[in-house]
């Protein structure tokens, strides 16, 4: 199999074309059995390349790799032989440089001003669709800015915000299908807004009340909702990234027509899991997109002390994993590249690695106060002049689909639904007490069983003890 | 039939029985199981279900967790469960927690594999027995089997469970024979989980043991049977839910208690049996209740230091020092 196709990046051509299988040229991964050469070219200059390909793990078979020599280089034609395939050899010592002396470029479709930049590549969306992307992220930062409001006021005990990364929870939301299976860190609930998730829902949650999901047992922000296909947010950084492979290795056996997408920081990319998780997928040939937030931050630690690498995208390669970098704040953009990378994965059953540039404009949670570690005014530029709402905002409009009257009508609107939501959240049951018990195992064991016996016995002896709102 | 044969009949009869079954671990494929648990199983059920994984215990760990999430039934093999610590957090917090964190909406119907405690020479980063660590976390079900018959029905009794499942092997356990009735060869048999069993009737003294030391109990019962003491060993099989009802209904009958484990006496399993046991039967025990336990030091490699780190039954010390005890009112 193995469909390869080229794409030249023309300056000319200012028509959008619908994107399928593009990719920079990273690696040429080809089926075992026709290994091609393919001479990879953006500019005109010839480019390296490799190719390689390593059947199954059986031993017994003989390794199959067709390697072609740089040209540019040596005639060098005498190879070696080593477990992994054969190499050339050289004589000279050269060290791989530590960097590759020019940043991956970033793919972009927006200028802020909110115009196509001549000769872009990107997938076109109807005025259904941006109106609807246009108006969940609008929806998502209110939802921000109250629920934050009500943690400062002591209505719900913690709350983190996605404030300048709308575009990447909305847009990659919206590429996807609602088969495909999201497995998130914590900052994008963007992603259920986008399925359908209620702010009434979102509320629940957050105050642990008797329709939470969650039946009142985790912190607020840990949304999971079986029908979204989201699976439940837990705190430890990273852990869903090898629980993505796992479930795209499900998919990959019932071949289905859906993939996985998992979500990190930059922070995330730290953890030994990233790597396991990374490594285990291009192995497995697993069906899943990580996609990297690169924001800038992970509560204090700037990027430039947590990696010394150029970002995320350079450890696709490492590897074997097709990667691109994406203007995380540009929705077209990153539309355009979750839906090529979805098709990439389903359609060649590998893994792909988006790294979405982006900035982190709220702290990080409300238990940071990030003007402590990094200068007010570069959060004010970002906020203002870098916003991602806005600049989606100035495109939507130029096209004639939105206007004033609409942007007030919509926000009139959701701040109805926010603080409706809230009252009723906050006035809610909590859940009963019988949900302590419930859930350890599949069948609840007589020691828990006999626990809440105990419990109840001692709170109808003690009714005055027992918090009056919680209902037995 | 020796403990190893019957170990991979059930992973072979589960994993022909339910397609959902598929066996993960480094080594489990091609070179058949670091301990030949999974041999012939490769050429049987093919790479898609018997997966040789490179060497990261958290990523196969969380793997083997998300694709339980999704509704897959995999067997995670640690090549021992000291490197189980890699993967520890999995365990933990992304398999135990989840059915309760989620609200029922994530069940992980997976089981963690694989040799645990002494072996043979192997020093203290080889010789760990984690028994106690995973049997207190609630969200977990911890095995201990000791006899071909445990192995079989409780590592069938795992797989087909919905919750994540620990299941502690014995390396030195796998190469044992015992004899099976035609009632364990059955495809369908299962041993319940939670329930311990009586291996050896008695009315003197209570003896509860797992895993290789139910082998040794059996032999202490031996020799106290001669000065004649009567011993009751019980084989717990299932560390936890511990079978409380069991064990006090044995030391009711005897007024007697001694635990035996191999490993670490702070915090271990003879810990909680004896909480129990006070908790529930105080008015039965005739003596302080005993434990039994490894010697409270990482596990020495010298062949004489690790024999005097483990509990061994010895003809004289043993019997002397129990029969003395047992005389004390």
């Amino acid at each position: 199999m193995g469909i390869l196709r080229q794409k030249f990046w023309t300056s000319s051509s200012s028509r959008p074309s619908s994107l399928s299988s593009i990719f920079i040229p990273a690696g040429i991964h080809e089926d075992h059995s026709t290994p091609h050469v393919f001479p990879f070219n953006s500019t005109g200059v010839s480019t390296r390349y490799s190719l390689q390909r390593f059947k199954s793990t059986q031993a017994s078979n003989q390794l199959e790799q067709l390697y072609s020599t740089d040209d540019d280089d040596h005639d060098n034609s005498q190879a070696l032989d080593f477990p992994g395939g054969k190499v050339t050899y050289i004589p000279e010592m050269r060290f791989l440089s530590e960097s590759s002396g020019k940043r991956v470029p970033c793919y972009r479709v927006l200028n802020e001003n909110g115009e196509i930049i001549t000769g872009s590549d990107y997938e076109q969306l109807s005025e259904e669709v941006s109106v609807k992307i246009y108006s969940i992220m609008v929806s998502l930062q209110m939802m921000d800015t109250v629920f934050y409001e009500a943690q400062r006021q002591g209505r719900i005990s913690f709350y983190l915000t996605s404030a300048g990364e709308e575009a990447i929870n909305i847009a990659s939301a919206a590429a996807l299908s609602a088969d495909d299976i999201i497995l998130p860190q914590y900052r994008e609930p963007g992603i259920l807004l986008w399925r359908g998730f209620t702010i009434q829902e979102f509320a629940n949650q957050c105050f642990g009340n008797k329709d939470d999901y969650g039946k009142g047992r985790q912190m607020p922000i840990h949304y999971g909702s079986k029908k979204h296909n989201f699976v439940t947010i837990s705190s430890p950084i990273a852990t869903q990234l090898p629980q993505a492979v796992g479930i795209a290795y499900s998919l990959k056996m019932d071949r289905k027509d859906a993939c996985v997408v998992t979500y990190t920081g930059d922070g995330g990319t730290s953890e030994g899991d990233f790597h396991a998780a990374l490594n285990f997928s291009a192995v497995t040939e697993a069906p899943v997109v990580f996609i990297c937030r690169n924001n800038g931050w992970a509560i204090s630690t700037h990027i430039s002390e947590q990696f010394r690498s150029d970002g995320i995208v350079v450890r696709g390669r490492a590897y074997g994993i097709r990667s691109i970098r994406v203007d995380g704040n540009d929705v077209l953009a990153v539309y355009s590249a979750i839906h090529a990378a979805r098709e990439m994965a389903i359609s060649e059953q590998r893994p792909v690695l988006v790294e979405a540039l982006s900035y982190r404009v709220g702290h990080h949670s409300t238990s940071d106060d990030s003007t402590k570690y990094r200068p007010v005014d570069e959060i004010v530029y970002w906020k203002m002049e870098r916003n991602p709402v806005n600049r989606f905002r100035k495109w939507v409009e130029r096209n004639g689909w939105w206007s004033e009257e609409k942007e007030s009508e919509l926000r009139n609107s959701v701040k109805k639904q926010l603080l409706q939501a809230i009252q009723v959240a906050e006035q809610t049951e909590k859940p009963p007490l019988e949900d302590l018990f419930s859930d350890v195992y599949d069948i609840r064991p007589p020691n828990l069983r006999e626990q809440e016996k105990q419990l109840r016995e001692t709170i109808y002896r003690h009714p005055q003890d027992y918090p009056s709102h919680v209902p037995l | 039939m020796t403990v190893r044969d019957a170990l991979n009949s059930a992973l072979d009869e589960e994993m022909s029985a339910d397609p959902k079954v598929f066996l993960m671990g480094e080594e489990v494929g091609e070179y058949q199981g670091a301990y030949k648990i999974s041999k012939g199983l490769l050429d049987k059920y093919g790479p898609e279900r018997v997966l040789d994984t490179p060497i990261t215990e958290a990523g196969f760990t969380g793997i083997g967790v998300g694709a339980a999430y999704h509704g897959l039934k995999p067997v995670i093999e640690f090549m021992t469960f000291n490197f189980s610590m890699q993967a520890i957090d999995h365990i933990i917090n992304s398999a135990a927690k989840s059915n309760y964190m989620s609200a029922g909406q994530m069940s992980v119907p997976i089981v963690f594999r694989g040799p645990n405690g002494a072996a043979a020479g192997v020093g203290a980063q080889h010789s760990h027995c984690y028994a106690s660590w995973y049997a207190s976390c609630p969200g977990l079900k911890v095995l201990a089997p000791y006899s071909s018959e445990d192995a079989r029905g409780l590592l069938k009794a795992a797989i087909r469970d919905p919750d994540p499942v620990v299941f502690l092997e014995n390396e030195l356990l796998y190469g044992e024979t015992f004899p099976v009735s035609a009632e364990v060869l059955d495809s369908s048999f299962c041993v319940p989980i939670g329930k311990a069993k009586i291996e050896r009737e008695g009315k003197d003294v209570t003896i509860t043991a797992f895993s290789k030391m139910v082998g040794y109990a059996l032999k202490a019962a031996e020799i106290l049977a001669k000065e004649g003491i009567s011993a009751e060993v019980i084989n717990l099989r299932s560390i936890r839910p511990l079978d409380r009802d069991t064990i006090n209904a044995s030391v009711r009958k005897t007024n007697r208690l001694v635990t035996v484990e191999e490993g670490f006496p702070q915090h271990g399993v003879g810990a909680e049996i004896c909480a129990s046991v006070v908790e529930e039967s105080f008015g039965y025990l005739d003596a302080p209740v005993e434990r039994i336990a490894g010697a409270d030091v990482p596990m020495p490699y010298a062949a004489n230091l690790e024999r005097l780190a483990v509990p061994q039954v010895q003809q004289r010390e043993l019997a002397t020092d129990l029969c003395q005890w047992l005389q004390l009112l």
